[in-house]
């Protein structure tokens, strides 16, 4: 049985006077324990959503969640509150995109890492200080003992970053989701914590959703690779294939979009033409359609299937890139 | 932290320096005078000229003022032209009373006021939301005096609960000691004594503290509304911390921080709604000695001690409010 089996999960959101809006449109997906899974796409294509809907945090009014998460076989969306909360922070953790807004700024660091450990693994505060200061110093915060009584904008992003995985992880959690935990952060800090990221989910057998819109984050972490657009799956596959030969032409067009060093010097860097903003409901057909190289006529006639590829993988599109090609 | 407290005191004395020059100036410009108050139109110009010597006012006004200035550096602040009592006298009894009154507003305000604007933020646009942004809109609109005198009609004429002035029932035998009456009386253990206070306490503190709950109310729940957003309080509830901590540690304690500059500041301006109340009601504390003193006879040295001791409680409450600051947010260096 997976550790997260998520099935035709959808989301919608729906304001007074305003059209419902399908964020997330029958995502599937599963996360074996302790694999990597990477969700892909582009700002607004849903893939934080979908975080958030797993472990249950969008906001309680303005929006409708339908599917199934199931964990461990049981259903997250069917469980009440309470249970939900006992869940979260031990079954499952979650890291964020900005480091310094996702800490309370009037608390000092050792209690925001504490507090998990006091809910949780019924600590008392001496103790879950001390296993605190231990946490602190498995993430690389040096002085882990003085940190304690920091606050958060006494310390550097980079290290705002690892106290918050030192949160996450507190309660060895058989699931981590990092939502774009690197986006924030400057380039050379991006890789220090993917490398500790990767490390100690390698040694707690952790397994983890990375969301994210940075393919060399993918390239570097992850076992399998959802690609989502318009809130659904339109490509998935084994890491290794899907940089080999990547054949949806939205996937395709990100890859090529990637600056390479063994490129010839003067070529022009590929570009998706159009924007989000083109996209076209799925129920109209392929939401890619609009800014598609590849465009048939039956990708306006309503929506193509997910289907499964001859490598093992999934696709949605009715005119793939060739295998020739993608291979390039 | 000390030097930046003495720093503030230091600019307090200059900054009450410049205003007693003010107001001393200010109000012997203005129309009328002791002098007209006390002998009334008929006088006679040769009593006028001896009461006006007898008082010192025929000498230059820098003289005036140069005298004023070295009484009050021996803390003698003068006498009472009405009474002929010292002036730190006067206040002094009069004192306890508007900080009584003036306390008990704050209490409700702020006892009432958060809790009720945290309640609206977290139900916002349910029935008690709606209810509390037109209440505190009422709030602030209403003017006091108007709101007095309608508190004090139906509470005290038409259905009896409350006494309709002064601070304890005429002919009870309190022991009074520092003033408080309410203090005063739990301190020697007379208890119906606590009781009555607090009984004329009531209608008088909640007319004053409208305002300032009507403020609090708006803040908190803005605030409360501010945070309820951030990314902290969704990491908290991604920890699956207790609602009860989430609530409290997370969403309120960071909520309060703009809170309690407001306090700080509705508690400065409760003075001008106590002057209003106070005569409402017949509070003998400072409010209605100010009234008194300018309609009365233009008691030139209760006035001037009154307004550099309202000027002064005004900026001790803020500095109080800037240096809590620094304890409550530990991002705030005080400088």
């Amino acid at each position: 049985m997976s550790l997260l089996d998520v099935r035709d999960l959808s989301v919608v959101f729906q304001r007074r006077g305003e059209r419902p809006f399908n964020a997330v449109d029958k995502v599937s997906f599963t996360v074996e324990p302790g694999q990597t899974v990477g969700l892909v796409g582009e700002s607004g294509c849903g893939k934080s959503v979908t975080s958030l809907a797993i472990m249950g945090l969008l906001p309680k009014r303005g929006n409708k969640v339908s599917g199934e998460v199931l964990f461990d076989g049981a259903d997250l969306l069917k469980l009440r509150p309470g249970d939900m909360r006992d869940r979260r922070g031990r079954d499952i953790g979650m890291i964020f995109q900005d480091p310094l807004s996702s800490l309370n700024p009037v608390i000092p660091i050792g209690v925001q890492v504490a507090e998990v450990l006091e809910r949780h693994q019924g600590r008392d505060r001496k103790q879950a200080l001390r296993e605190a200061r231990d946490l602190l110093d498995a993430v690389g915060i040096p002085d882990p003992q003085r940190r304690l009584s920091e606050y958060p904008h006494q310390i550097s992003g980079g290290m705002r970053q690892r106290a918050l995985i030192a949160i996450a992880l507190a309660c060895k959690p058989r699931l981590l989701i990092a939502d774009e935990p690197t986006t924030a952060l400057d380039v050379t800090i991006q890789a220090q914590i993917l490398t500790l990221l990767k490390q100690l989910v390698d040694e707690s057998g952790t397994a983890l959703i990375m969301i994210t819109h940075d393919l060399g984050v993918v390239a570097g972490l992850c076992d399998t690779v959802n690609v989502l657009y318009g809130g659904k799956v339109i490509e998935r596959a084994r890491r290794h294939e899907l940089f080999a030969h990547a054949r949806h032409p939205y996937t395709h067009g990100l890859l090529n979009s990637v600056p390479r060093l063994d490129s010839p010097r003067g070529e022009r860097l590929h570009a998706i033409r159009g924007s989000v903003a083109d996209n076209i409901p799925w129920t109209e057909g392929c939401a890619f359609a609009p800014r598609c190289d590849n465009v048939v006529d039956a990708c306006l006639e309503g929506p193509p299937p997910l289907e499964p590829t001859a490598t093992g993988g999934d696709l949605r599109c009715n005119n793939p890139v060739s295998e020739e090609v993608a291979a390039r | 932290m000390l030097r930046v407290i003495v720093r503030r005191l230091l600019q307090l004395v200059v900054t009450l320096i410049a205003l007693s020059a003010l107001i001393f100036v200010w109000l012997r410009n203005l129309p009328g005078g002791p002098v007209d108050a006390l002998l009334g139109e008929r006088a006679t110009p040769e009593t006028r000229a001896l009461l006006t010597k007898a008082l010192g006012y025929d000498q230059p006004i820098l003289v005036q003022y140069g005298k004023f200035m070295q009484r009050i550096l021996t803390g003698d602040f003068g006498n009472s032209i009405r009474t002929g009592d010292p002036v730190t006298e006067v206040i002094s009894r009069a004192f306890p009373a508007t900080v009584e009154l003036a306390l008990t507003a704050m209490l409700i305000a702020v006892g009432l006021g958060v809790p009720l604007g945290y309640l609206a933020a977290r139900w916002r646009g349910r029935l008690l939301d709606h209810l509390t942004v037109v209440g505190t809109l009422l709030g602030v609109s209403i003017p006091i005096f108007f709101l007095g005198y309608l508190l004090k009609d139906v509470f005290t004429q038409n259905i009896h609960w409350f006494p309709p002035s002064g601070r304890v029932s005429i002919g009870l035998d309190n022991t009074n000691i520092t003033g408080f009456f309410v203090l005063d009386s739990l301190l020697t253990r007379e208890f119906d004594a606590t009781a009555d206070a607090l009984w004329h306490l009531i209608l008088p503190a909640f007319t004053l503290a409208t305002i300032p709950l009507a403020v609090i109310v708006r803040m908190t729940r803005a605030s409360v509304l501010d945070v309820l957003n951030e990314d902290y309080v969704r990491t908290a509830e991604a920890k699956g911390l207790r609602q009860r901590t989430v609530r409290g540690r997370h969403i309120l304690r960071n909520a309060l921080l703009p809170v309690v500059t407001t306090i700080g500041l509705q508690t400065g301006a409760l003075l001008s709604g106590a002057v209003l109340t106070e005569k409402v009601y017949n509070w003998g504390g400072l409010g209605t000695l100010i009234t008194d003193s300018i309609t009365g006879s233009r008691d030139y040295p209760i006035l001037q001690a009154l307004i550099l001791l309202s000027a002064l409680v005004f900026v001790v409450v803020n500095l109080v409010v800037d240096l809590s600051y620094a304890f409550i947010d530990p991002r705030v260096r005080v400088r």
